[in-house]
C-alpha cells in the first residue's frame, strides 16, 4: 500500500511538472509577451523598445531557464538592463539587490503580481478560491445525495418502470450543459420579464452574503450536469451488484427487499461512484467558470476568464497550478480510495 | 403596419381547450403510473400485488393514449396551419410549415427504415426501441434542418442581415413596410435587429459541419494510438497512456483559453498540431489497406496510391492551407477550434480503445489468427477492431453531443468562431445579457443545442440496449 502511494505520489509530481511546464510554455509565447509589453509600457512602442522591455525585464531567457526561475528551483535573474538599471526577478529597488532571496518561484511562496488587479498573485487566488470553495461546497451537498439515491432506485429494479424513469432524468441531466440549464432557469425562475422571481439572476451578492434566493440557481445548475453521469455509474454499479450470487441468497433466505438493498447491496455498490465523483472535479471546474460567468459570481472560475481575457500571465499561471494541483490530487485520492474501499485489491 | 403573430393563430381557441385537457391527462396518468408501484410496498393494508398489476395496466394504457392524442392534435394543428395564411397560422403554426421540409424528410427515412428494418443490421434494430426511435428522429431533424439551410430553404432571413427597427423585437413581429423577404420575425429580434429563428436554424449547420468531423478525427487518433498500446502493452503502453493521463487532467476550459487565442494562432502552434493529428486518418488507412491486401500486391497499390494521393491533398489543403490546386482551404480560426476539439477528444477515445483490445486480445480468435502467422496490425485492425465496434459506435454518439457541448462553450466565451457567427454557444452568450428583460433571443438556441444533444444521448443509450441484446 505504502509503496503504491509513492508510485502514484511520483507519477503526480511528473504530471504537475510537464503540465505547468505547458502552461508555462504557451503564455509565455512571445505574441502574448508582446502584448504584456505593450500593456505595461505603452501601447506605441515600437519592435524594438518591445524587445528591450521584455530582455531587461528577463523575459527573453531560455524558456526552460524561466520556467526554473518561476518555479523556485533556479537562482532568480539579475539583469543590468540596456538603461543601465538593475532589474532582478527578487527584488523591485536596486538597491536590495544585495539582500534579496537567490530563489523566489511558486515553491518559495513567491507567485507573482497580478496586472489586472494590482494584486500579489497568491492573495487573489486564496480570496477566490475560497468563494469557490463555498460555492462547491453547496454543489457537492445537492449533487453528492440526490445522485446516489436516483442512481440507487434506478439501479435496483433493473428495467422497471422507476429505474426507465430515472434513466431518462439522468440522460436529460447529462444532455444539458451549464450554460444551457444556467439560461433556462434564469428564464424560468429569475427573469423580470416573465418568470417566476422566485430566485435572483445574478449571484454577486452571494459572494458577501449567501442567501437562498440568489445562491440557488448558481448551485443547481452545477450539480445538475454533474447529477446525471454519476447517478448512471452509480445505477450500472448498483444493477451489477443486485445480479450478485449474495443477493440471490439473501433473497432465498428471506430478507426483506430493502434489508437487501440496504445492508448487503448498497455499500459494495458504492465503490465505483466513490471513483467517479472524484474524477468528476475536473469537470466542476469547467461547471464553475460557465456557471460563475453566467452569474456574475467573482470566485476563482471568474478570475481565471479574467486573467485570460486579459492577458494577465503571472494570475492566469497561478490559477492553472492551482486548477491542475486540485485535480491531480483528486485523482490520487480517488486512486487511493479505491483501493482501500474494495477489499478484494486490499487484501490481496 | 401588418398586425403582429398570435403565439396559436386563429385556430389556437379550438386546439388549446383539447392540447390543455389531453396534457392533464397525461400528466395525471403518467404519476399515477410511477406511483402505483409504491403502493405494493406497503405492508399490511396496501393493496395486493395482481391489483396494482391489473390498475397498472389500465393507467399504463390511459397514458399511452393520451400521448398518441397529443401527438395526432399537434400533427393536425400543423397540417391545418399549413393551408392557412401566413397571417392566420400564428408562431406556432409558422414554425411548423418553415420545417415542413425537414418533416418529409423525417416521414420517408422513418418510413423506409422501418419498412426495411430487419434487413438493416443495427441500424434496423434501432427501430425496435422507442427510446433510440425518440433519438433518432432528434438527431435527424437537426441533420436535415442543416442540409435544408445549406440550401437556403428553412431560413426566412439572412442570419446575418440587420433589419432597422427590429431590435428586441418579440415573437411574431412584422417587419417594417418595404422590406423584403418573408414578412414577420417568427422568433422575434436580437439585440442587433437579427431574426433569432434563421440565426436558431442556421446554427445547426455550424455544429453538423464541424462536430461528426471532429468526432472522427478524434476517433482516427485514438484508435491508432489505442491498439497498439493495448496489443503490445509495456513501454509504449505506459508512455502513451501518461501522455493521454497528461491531457485528461488539463481543465478543458484552462486548455482552451491557452489554445484557443488570436496570439496562439499567430505563433502557428495549432497548425503544427492540425500537421501532427491529421496524419492520423492518412496513416491509418493506410495500414488499415496495408495489413490486408499486402499479398495481392496489384490491388493494395491501387488502395493505397488513391488513399495516399487523395489524403495527402486534403491534408495540405486542411492543414497546411498549401493546396497546390487551390480548391480547399480552412479558415485559420476555424482551424483552431477543430484542432482544439480533436485533441480534447482523442485522449478519451485511446483509453476506451486501449481497454477493449486488452479484453479482446484474449480471445481464441486472435490466438488464431496469431497461430496462422498474421500479422500483429492486421490482427488489431482486422481481428480485434471490428470486434469492439458496439462500445465505439455508442461512444460515437455520445462524442459527438460532447463535441457539441464542447463547441458550446466556446461560442459562449466568445473563443475562436467568428463574433457574427450564429453558432448557439454565441448566440446563448449574446442572449443572456438581456435575459432579465427580453427572454426570446436566448432560449431558442439553448433549446436546439438541448434537443440535439440529448437526442444523441438517446440515440447512444438506444444503440447500447440493442447491441446488447444480440
Amino acid at each position: 500500500m505504502g509503496l503504491f502511494v509513492l508510485r502514484r505520489l511520483w507519477v503526480m509530481i511528473l504530471t504537475a511538472i510537464c503540465l505547468t511546464f505547458v502552461v508555462f510554455f504557451l503564455t509565455n509565447l512571445y505574441p502574448n509577451l508582446e502584448k504584456l509589453a505593450k500593456q505595461q509600457g505603452n501601447q506605441r512602442m515600437t519592435d524594438a523598445q518591445v524587445e528591450s522591455w521584455l530582455s531587461n525585464r528577463g523575459y527573453l531567457q531560455a524558456v526552460p531557464v524561466k520556467y526554473g526561475q518561476w518555479l523556485g528551483v533556479l537562482p532568480g535573474y539579475q539583469i543590468t538592463g540596456k538603461d543601465g538599471v538593475l532589474r532582478g526577478r527578487c527584488f523591485s529597488a536596486p538597491e536590495d539587490a544585495k539582500t534579496a532571496r537567490r530563489f523566489c518561484g511558486v515553491l518559495q511562496g513567491d507567485w507573482g503580481y497580478s496586472t489586472v488587479f494590482k494584486e500579489d498573485v497568491s492573495v487573489i487566488v486564496g480570496k477566490r478560491l475560497w468563494l469557490t470553495g463555498k460555492l462547491m461546497l453547496w454543489v457537492m451537498i445537492v449533487m453528492v445525495p440526490s445522485a446516489l439515491i436516483i442512481g440507487v432506485l434506478a439501479g435496483m429494479r433493473e428495467g422497471s418502470k422507476t429505474d426507465r424513469s430515472l434513466s431518462t432524468v439522468s440522460i436529460i441531466t447529462t444532455a444539458t450543459p451549464e450554460y444551457v440549464s444556467g439560461v433556462i432557469f434564469i428564464a424560468i425562475f429569475a427573469s423580470s420579464a416573465v418568470g417566476l422571481k422566485w430566485f435572483k439572476g445574478t449571484a454577486t451578492s452571494a459572494m458577501d452574503d449567501a442567501t437562498f434566493a440568489n445562491f440557488t440557481l448558481p448551485v443547481v445548475t452545477i450539480a445538475l450536469y454533474g447529477m446525471g453521469y454519476i447517478a448512471r455509474m452509480t445505477r450500472a454499479s448498483m444493477t451489477e451488484v443486485m445480479t450478485a450470487q449474495y443477493i440471490r441468497t439473501a433473497r432465498l433466505k428471506g430478507v426483506a427487499f430493502h434489508n437487501i438493498v440496504l445492508r448487503h447491496a448498497l455499500r459494495n455498490a458504492l465503490i465505483a461512484p466513490f471513483t467517479v465523483i472524484m474524477l468528476q472535479f475536473p469537470w466542476l471546474l469547467n461547471g464553475v467558470v460557465i456557471v460563475e460567468t453566467l452569474f456574475n459570481y467573482k470566485g476563482f472560475g471568474w478570475t481565471l476568464v479574467q486573467a485570460a481575457g486579459n492577458n494577465d500571465i503571472e494570475l492566469l499561471l497561478g490559477v492553472s497550478v492551482v486548477s491542475v494541483i486540485v485535480v491531480l490530487i483528486t485523482q490520487l485520492i480517488s486512486d487511493i480510495g479505491y483501493v482501500y474501499l474494495n477489499p478484494r485489491i486490499r487484501i490481496s | 403596419m401588418m398586425e403582429p403573430l398570435s403565439w396559436l393563430g386563429v385556430t389556437g381557441p379550438v386546439f388549446l381547450p383539447l392540447m390543455v385537457g389531453f396534457l392533464a391527462i397525461f400528466a395525471v396518468s403518467l404519476a399515477g403510473l410511477l406511483t402505483l408501484p409504491a403502493l405494493s410496498w406497503t405492508p399490511a393494508g396496501g393493496i395486493s400485488a395482481p391489483l396494482v398489476a391489473q390498475r397498472g395496466a389500465a393507467v399504463g394504457r390511459l397514458v399511452q393514449l393520451s400521448f398518441l392524442a397529443l401527438i395526432a392534435l399537434a400533427v393536425g394543428y400543423g397540417v391545418i396551419a399549413l393551408i392557412l395564411p401566413v397571417q392566420a397560422r400564428g408562431i406556432l403554426g409558422n414554425l411548423f410549415a418553415r420545417f415542413l421540409p425537414v418533416w418529409i424528410a423525417l416521414i420517408v427515412t422513418f418510413g423506409l427504415s422501418i419498412r426495411y428494418k430487419r434487413r438493416l443490421g443495427l441500424y434496423g434494430k434501432l427501430f425496435d426501441s422507442t427510446i433510440g426511435m425518440i433519438g433518432f428522429a432528434l438527431v435527424m431533424f437537426w441533420v436535415f434542418t442543416a442540409i435544408f439551410v445549406a440550401m437556403n430553404m428553412v431560413i426566412t432571413h439572412d442570419p446575418l442581415s440587420q433589419v432597422s427597427g427590429m431590435k428586441n423585437k418579440v415573437p411574431g413581429t412584422p417587419l417594417p413596410k418595404g422590406s423584403e423577404g418573408f414578412g414577420y420575425y417568427i422568433l422575434g429580434g436580437d439585440i442587433l435587429a437579427r431574426d433569432v429563428f434563421s440565426r436558431m436554424v442556421s446554427g445547426s449547420l455550424e455544429v453538423v459541419k464541424i462536430a461528426p468531423f471532429a468526432t472522427v478525427f478524434a476517433f482516427m487518433v485514438g484508435i491508432t494510438l489505442g491498439l497498439p498500446a493495448g496489443y503490445y502493452g509495456g513501454r509504449l503502453d505506459t508512455f502513451l497512456s501518461f501522455l493521454s493521463n497528461l491531457i485528461l487532467a488539463f481543465p478543458v476550459i484552462l486548455l482552451f483559453y491557452l489554445l484557443v487565442t488570436p496570439e496562439i494562432v499567430l505563433t502557428g502552434i495549432p497548425r503544427y498540431m492540425a500537421g501532427v493529428l491529421f496524419l492520423f486518418p492518412i496513416l491509418f488507412l493506410v495500414i488499415l489497406f496495408y495489413s490486408r491486401f499486402f499479398t495481392q500486391p496489384a490491388k493494395c497499390a491501387i488502395y493505397l496510391t488513391v488513399t495516399v494521393v487523395v489524403g495527402f491533398w486534403l491534408y495540405l489543403g486542411i492543414a497546411w492551407n498549401a493546396d497546390p490546386l487551390g480548391l480547399i482551404s480552412f479558415p485559420p480560426n476555424l482551424l483552431v477550434v477543430f484542432v482544439s476539439v480533436v485533441f480534447v477528444n482523442s485522449p478519451t477515445v485511446f483509453r476506451i480503445v486501449r481497454g477493449l483490445t486488452l479484453d479482446i486480445k484474449t480471445r481464441d480468435y486472435v490466438a488464431a489468427a496469431q497461430t496462422r502467422g498474421e500479422g500483429p496490425w492486421y490482427i488489431m485492425l482486422w481481428e480485434i477492431l471490428p470486434n469492439a465496434r458496439g462500445p465505439l459506435i455508442v461512444d460515437f454518439c455520445l462524442r459527438i453531443g460532447y463535441t457539441t457541448i464542447l463547441l458550446g462553450t466556446l461560442g459562449f466565451f466568445g473563443l475562436g468562431l467568428e463574433p457574427e457567427s450564429p453558432d448557439w454557444g454565441s448566440t446563448i452568450n449574446e442572449g443572456r445579457k438581456l435575459l432579465s428583460i427580453y427572454l426570446h433571443p436566448a432560449l431558442p438556441p439553448a433549446l436546439a443545442l438541448l434537443s440535439l444533444v440529448l437526442g444523441l444521448n438517446l440515440l447512444a443509450d438506444g444503440l447500447r440496449e440493442e447491441s446488447l441484446r444480440d
